[in-house]
Parts: C-alpha cells; sequence; structure tokens
C-alpha cells in the first residue's frame, strides 16, 4: 500500500493520507485531479472495484465531502479518496465512463444532497423521493422534525421521556 | 419529472401489428367510489358472518412489520385455521395489512391498490409507525398517521407486535364485522375528497386518475 502511495503521490497531490487499519487508507485530493487520480488508480494500481461513493455534509465548513472508496483485489486493500466540494451549487465530475454503477450513486446524491454531476445517466430522474421539490434533505440546515410537522398531521399526545432519568425515577424514586 | 409510464406509446405485437396504448385509459379506470348500502337484516347478518370467517390478506408488505406475517402463515402459529389467507392481488382480497411504517413513494402504491379492491374492504394498520409514526415520527419520508388517507378499521400496537397480537388483533376485526361495523369502504366513499385531498398534499406528482379501482 505504501509503495503505491509513494508512487502516486509523485504524480499527484495528497493530502492527510491516514492510516485507518494495515489495509485501509484515507487520502485527499483535489477536485479537478479526483477523476485522473481514480483512473490512474484503477488502471495502473489495480484498484479495480468501486466499493461506494458517498457523502458527508460538513457544514461547519460549508463543504460536501464525498467519499470514494476503492478495492484492490489482489493485494486486499482498500483506499478511500476523499475530496470536497463547495456547499453552493456543489458540482462533481461524474464517474460512471469508469464503472457504471457509479451513475446510481450519483442519482443518489444529487436527488438527496443535491450534488450535480453533469452527464450521468438519468441523474435528473426521481430515485426515491418521487415529486419532491424542496431542500435536498440529507443536507444538515433541513429540519426534518419541523418539515414532518408540517406535513405528516402529527397525532397529538405524543410524549417523550428521556430513557436514564425516566427508569431512575421509576426504580429509585427515593434517591 | 419523468411521466413516461402514463404516456401514450405504441408497442407492436408479435405479429409486427402496432397497438396503440394510452395508459391512462387503458390501465385506469376513474370515477368515484360508491357507497355501498347494506342489505336488509338477517341477510345482511349473514353475509357479514361469510365474511368475517374468511378475510383474503393482500400479501404486501409496506415495511418491517411485513416480517411478523411470516410466522403467521407458518405452522406455528398457522393463521389458515382462522379462515385468513394470504393472497397475491388487490382484486382477490378483502383486508390490507400496512405492515409498520408506509414512506410516501410506498403510499402511493398502497393507495392504489387499497382502491383497487373489492368492496367490502378492511384495513389493519400493524405496529406504533401507523398510529403516530413511531419511530419515525420525525422522518422527511414517512408518514404519521395513516387514519388521514386511508380508513383503519382495527389498530395493532408494539413495535413490532408479536403473531400472537396480530391473531387478536385480526379476531376484534372479525367481531367488528360480525356487529356491521366493518363500514371503512363507505367511509372512504363518503370522505372521498378529503382523502383525496390529504393524500395528494403529499403526493406530489400524483399523475394518475383520482380513483383507479
Amino acid at each position: 500500500m505504501k509503495e503505491i502511495l509513494e508512487k502516486v503521490k509523485r504524480v499527484f497531490p495528497l493530502q492527510n493520507i491516514k492510516k485507518q487499519r494495515e489495509n485501509l487508507y484515507f487520502v485527499e485530493t483535489e477536485k479537478i485531479h479526483l477523476v485522473s487520480l481514480i483512473t490512474n488508480l484503477r488502471d495502473i494500481n489495480g484498484f479495480k472495484h468501486l466499493v461506494l461513493l458517498t457523502a458527508v455534509d460538513r457544514i461547519e465548513n460549508g463543504v460536501f465531502q464525498l467519499t470514494y472508496l476503492l478495492n484492490n483485489d489482489e493485494l486486499k486493500i482498500d483506499l478511500g479518496v476523499r475530496v470536497f466540494l463547495d456547499r453552493e451549487n456543489a458540482e462533481m465530475e461524474s464517474i460512471h465512463h469508469l464503472w457504471k454503477q457509479a451513475a446510481t450513486y450519483q442519482r443518489e446524491l444529487r436527488e438527496m444532497f443535491g450534488i450535480n454531476f453533469s452527464g450521468s445517466p438519468r441523474v435528473d430522474k426521481a430515485f426515491i423521493l418521487e415529486g419532491w421539490d424542496g431542500m435536498p434533505p440529507y443536507r444538515r440546515d433541513f429540519d426534518t422534525l419541523k418539515y414532518s410537522e408540517e406535513t405528516y398531521f402529527p397525532r397529538p399526545g405524543r410524549s417523550t421521556n428521556d430513557p436514564a432519568e425516566y427508569m431512575k425515577q421509576k426504580m429509585y424514586p427515593d434517591e | 419529472m419523468s411521466k413516461e409510464h402514463t404516456e401514450k406509446r405504441i408497442v407492436y405485437s408479435p405479429d409486427g401489428e402496432p397497438i396503440e396504448i394510452d395508459p391512462i385509459k387503458d390501465y385506469f379506470e376513474g370515477g368515484r367510489p360508491e357507497i355501498r348500502n347494506p342489505r336488509n337484516g338477517i341477510i345482511e347478518k349473514f353475509a357479514n358472518w361469510a365474511r368475517s370467517e374468511s378475510l383474503w390478506i393482500l400479501g404486501f408488505g409496506t415495511g418491517c412489520g411485513a416480517i411478523e406475517m411470516r410466522p403467521l402463515m407458518t405452522p406455528r402459529f398457522d393463521a389458515y385455521r382462522f379462515g385468513y389467507q394470504w393472497r397475491p392481488t388487490p382484486r382477490q382480497s378483502s383486508v390490507f395489512v400496512i405492515s409498520g411504517y408506509l414512506s410516501v413513494k410506498t403510499l402511493k402504491r398502497v393507495i392504489r391498490s387499497y382502491e383497487q379492491m373489492q368492496n367490502p374492504k378492511f384495513v389493519v394498520a400493524l405496529g406504533s409507525c401507523t398510529i403516530n409514526g413511531g419511530m419515525y415520527y420525525d422522518s422527511y419520508n414517512t408518514i404519521n398517521r395513516l387514519d388521514h388517507y386511508l380508513p383503519v378499521d382495527v389498530y395493532i400496537t408494539g413495535c413490532m407486535p408479536r403473531p400472537e397480537a396480530l391473531l387478536a388483533g385480526f379476531d376484534h376485526l372479525k367481531r367488528k364485522i360480525k356487529e356491521g361495523r366493518g363500514e371503512g369502504a363507505n367511509k372512504y366513499a363518503e370522505n372521498f375528497d378529503w382523502y383525496k385531498a390529504n393524500q395528494k398534499k403529499i403526493i406530489k406528482d400524483w399523475d394518475i386518475p383520482d380513483y383507479n379501482w
């Protein structure tokens, strides 16, 4: 794994190389280098399998973090490539030409986070949320409780207890 | 959003003959639900007895509660001995078990299936998700109260209810039908506009006729 990263580092700017386990590393790179880096990893370094493509909303920094997790079957190692996008008008190059299944991930990210992958097949079609016209629900500034209360007729009389406090009251009322 | 499944199209038969298909006209039947008046006295009582003793359940699992219906079918709980059986199509069934949480996407299919069922029909809502949202009460995508979208006859509480609770619930439904109180389909027909307005409020891409019987 180390040799591969050293070799790749000579060509592409990699930051924050983080060792999670012996066989799992995470690296960060820049948005413009991502597709060529992944192509390099796939075609030259044997990371032939795209395990997943996922996003995290880092609202504190105003960015989305995309993670491309790649698997090298011969060496039994995984490499996660991370890239940060601006939250405003988030846009990313599509990688559906490398792995066809990436189109499905990208369609989901488009719907749930509003990240635009232009050129990806069927990316603007509804995936899970049919006819959704508001803010993408996985963004952290989307208030899901408020949305639910406004939309789904909450039944009055619902109450919740803090489990620890409630059980303490119930089991040891004198203390 | 795409509306391919409701667009007019031409398909070709095996002989190469073109067939024009207009899905809205050919696959859906519009109109409004009709109120069914009970027959008089003893005939209705006999009919209710017959209905309650052969409840046919639509095999449509909407949420995690569908898991609880599998042990009900198998020998340990064996619901078939009480006259319940699961049917593959809405046309053959009389009970719709809403098993657990309902997402908006599923609700659209549930409504279409419910409307396709023959009168008289009953709805059993299973689990706390159908009552007040359960653990998904703050979800952006699951409904909180089923009775705003479909007329519910029996609620079964629990998360998840055990198969015994389901049997008790079905037993309650049986009693309700025998007493002549299983009038969900009529309630739906009477308050059709209210139900439809609630349904359309959350299903924003309503692209089929209002009533799809």
